[in-house]
């Protein structure tokens, strides 16, 4: 049960393999783009690896840059096939890598299909990455003495003002954490204290906010201490101030940032994997029609070409046997093993 | 006695016109970078226009946005001009105007000069104009409710973050001015009213500056208020503590800042300018060694070609001779009463008889 079967007159062979030299040649650019915009994303991803916890989401550039290498070797050898294509002389010498080319050249641009996938379906492990790392970041503000987190407060402030947005949820995060290091209160005031003796751990909690949540766009100058207060400041309510600090919280900031680049980056990889898809299609067909033509006295015959010979599940049997047999073959081994250990212990 | 006199044989003078139709069109490339150079300096200033006073300084991008534009169409004429020069006889359609266009573009080079020249004498103008439009901006930072200010402490807040600078010339500058509005004042509190009423004008003035001077590279939390006041903050010396604000001033960082771009931008068009006056030289040998074949009658020969036919001084001395005589052309000759005809002997050979024939009777019509 063939799938697939096209007809190819002479013509169409010819036509066939000039486009899908073109393509071929444009297959390859957009593996180097694909290439390119890896890196771009595994860049954007290091620049704020302080705020993130692990590593996970790394895996989608990661896989971009080796689909990107992989598909530039795939066209250049797809592009030389098809030179050789209509050459009846020197098409038989690609007979015995075409088997294995085209199983590598299906993995690898299932695998960019999957690229895409996973950046949609990693927004989850990303979220966690970065409530964890944003909170570590936030705990260790103060500790600029600390070697390690000395530059904690710096990347926070610069986060922060940057994406506009403050704390982890969002500003309240900031009145559970100590951010002001013990070195700079006076342990002989009496309000100081009163404060750390207030709560169970012994920290001294504000309700205020460091400099960098203030937003430039206020009309009236930051109010970054006792912003729960109202009486505190004139004319100021802070159930209704919207515009004195940032109101976004930096993990809805990041996350919203990273899923905008990976949606572009997702569109982007999509056309790339239907004009790689379409290369190997068309690969194929010539192929196919071209093995029929071998051996004949007259090349300029009407043939058929074909997607599959078999069935898919055929096919499918047929490419995954040899990798069966050698996992089957350790097993094989392990059940004789398992079976020679069983017999001297059933002996005594 | 010719100015730097070169001799061309045929195959030099056709590498030469291919050389040059090549770098003509390299020099319409650089005239689109001198354009690009210039829209790049105009959006730069004008994305600071507000924190810049009223001064004379869009004349430099716009020079050299002019000079960019003028520079491709001269070398785009340029570049067809050489295509056409490897062919004596399609040279014949160009002799009259290139001497022309050699001098056009002579005068243009010195343009570019001084084009190039200007960005470096900018920065005076951009100093003062960057000293009054700070002042002003700081001045009107708290009139954030009267339309046409009300961007103003954005715009400040955004520059002082961005070029981490604080005030004019230094943080100390916000200590003179009144920049928290009195929309936020409560004139019922005494400490209010107090220090309303310690200064003459009755501004609100304090030891304070805005949360945008903080620098992040402090240690510890930022000192915004009394910053002058060290024992009201723990462990704090304000003449010695130099990473809680930023220290420089904002007209200092500006100033830095468009002094680095005009001086890439002038070295650039520098480079320009040598460039092009060497595209110049080549075109002005082309085309004397093209005339001095045509005088001589065979396109295949050698041929001298020379910048200038006689010394620097004798070209000078006859071209001012042509100019006073062009001047001359429109005065009146009062010798002969200004009729040039009067006294000038006939040239003509054919003999019209005697002079004093008397005219004929006309018979009257019946």
């Amino acid at each position: 049960m063939v799938v697939m079967k096209m007809k190819f007159p002479f013509q169409k062979r010819v036509k066939l393999a000039q486009g899908l030299w073109l393509l071929s040649w444009c297959a390859t650019v957009a593996g180097a783009t694909t290439f390119t915009l890896g890196c771009l994303l595994k860049t954007e991803l290091r620049r704020r690896a302080e705020v993130m916890d692990n590593t996970d989401i790394h895996v989608v550039p990661n896989t971009l840059m080796i689909v990107g290498l992989a598909s530039l070797g795939i066209n250049y050898f797809a592009s030389k096939i098809c030179q050789d294509a209509l050459d009846a002389g020197r098409f038989p010498r690609w007979k015995n890598f075409l088997k294995p080319y085209f199983a590598v050249s299906c993995f690898f641009t299932v695998l960019m299909l999957l690229s895409v996938i996973m950046s949609y379906a990693m927004k989850g492990s990303l979220e966690s990455s970065l409530k964890a790392g944003l909170r570590n970041g936030i705990r260790f503000y103060k500790d600029t003495d600390t070697p390690g987190r000395c530059f904690q407060k710096q990347n926070i402030d610069r986060l922060q003002m940057e994406f506009e947005c403050c704390g982890n949820n969002d500003f309240r995060d900031w009145f559970e954490v100590q951010w002001i290091s013990n070195r700079y209160l006076d342990f002989g005031s009496k309000e100081v204290k009163d404060r750390v003796k207030s709560n169970v751990d012994g920290r001294y909690l504000v309700d205020g906010v460091p400099f960098s949540c203030c937003n430039p766009r206020s009309p009236r100058p930051c109010i970054q201490y006792h912003l729960t207060n109202n009486s505190a400041h004139y004319n100021y309510d802070y159930l209704t101030e919207e515009l004195n600090i940032y109101l976004r919280g930096c993990r809805e900031a990041l996350v919203h940032y990273y899923m905008g680049l990976m949606n572009t980056i997702g569109a982007g990889v999509l056309s790339i994997f239907i004009l790689q898809g379409s290369v190997l299609v068309s690969l194929r067909f010539l192929q196919t029609a071209m093995e029929a033509v071998a051996g004949k006295e007259n090349t300029e015959i009407e043939t058929e070409g074909y997607l599959l010979e078999k069935g898919v599940k055929d096919t499918i049997m047929e490419y995954l046997d040899p990798v069966l047999k050698f996992f089957l073959l350790k097993n094989g081994g392990k059940v004789e093993e398992g079976a020679a250990a069983d017999k001297p212990a059933a002996v005594p | 006695m010719a100015v730097l006199r070169v001799k061309f044989t045929k195959t030099k003078r056709d590498k030469l016109a291919q050389v040059l139709w090549i770098l003509n069109w390299i020099s319409v490339v650089t005239g689109v970078i001198l354009f690009a150079l210039g829209l790049y300096l105009k959006v730069e200033i004008n994305k600071r226009v507000e924190l810049m006073a009223e001064r004379d300084i869009q004349y430099v991008p716009n020079m050299l946005i002019a000079v960019g534009l003028i520079a491709c169409a001269i070398n785009f004429l340029g570049g067809k001009i050489c295509y056409d020069c490897v062919d004596t006889t399609k040279f014949l359609r160009w002799k009259l105007i290139m001497l022309p266009y050699i001098v056009c573009t002579f005068f243009f080079t010195f343009c570019v000069l001084v084009g190039a020249l200007m960005c470096y004498s900018m920065r005076g103008e951009l100093e003062e104009s960057l000293a009054l439009g700070l002042t002003q901006a700081m001045r009107f930072y708290k009139d954030t409710d009267i339309p046409g200010r009300c961007f103003l402490k954005r715009t400040v807040d955004m520059l002082q973050i961005q070029f981490q600078c604080c005030g004019n010339s230094g943080y100390k500058d916000w200590f003179q001015i009144q920049w928290i509005s009195n929309r936020y004042l409560d004139m019922s509190q005494q400490h209010v009213v107090d220090r309303l009423r310690s200064n003459v004008e009755g501004k609100y003035l304090m030891d304070g500056v805005p949360f945008s001077c903080c620098n992040i590279n402090s240690p510890r939390p930022c000192i915004q208020q009394q910053v002058t006041n060290n024992s009201a903050h723990y462990n704090y010396e304000h003449q010695t503590e130099e990473l809680n604000l930023w220290m420089k001033g904002c007209r200092q960082a500006l100033l830095e800042y468009y002094t680095d771009i005009m001086q890439s931008i002038g070295l650039t068009v520098l480079i320009t300018w040598l460039f092009e006056l060497s595209v110049l030289t080549g075109v002005r040998y082309l085309q004397t060694s093209l005339e001095n074949v045509l005088r001589q009658g065979d396109p295949d020969s050698e041929s001298d070609g020379w910048l200038l036919e006689n010394s620097f001084m004798e070209t000078a001395r006859i071209n001012l001779n042509i100019i006073k005589s062009l001047g001359k052309n429109n005065h009146i000759d009062t010798a002969k009463n200004g009729d040039p005809n009067i006294d000038v002997p006939s040239t003509s050979k054919a003999h019209y008889g005697p002079d004093n024939v008397p005219p004929k009777t006309i018979k009257e019509a019946s």
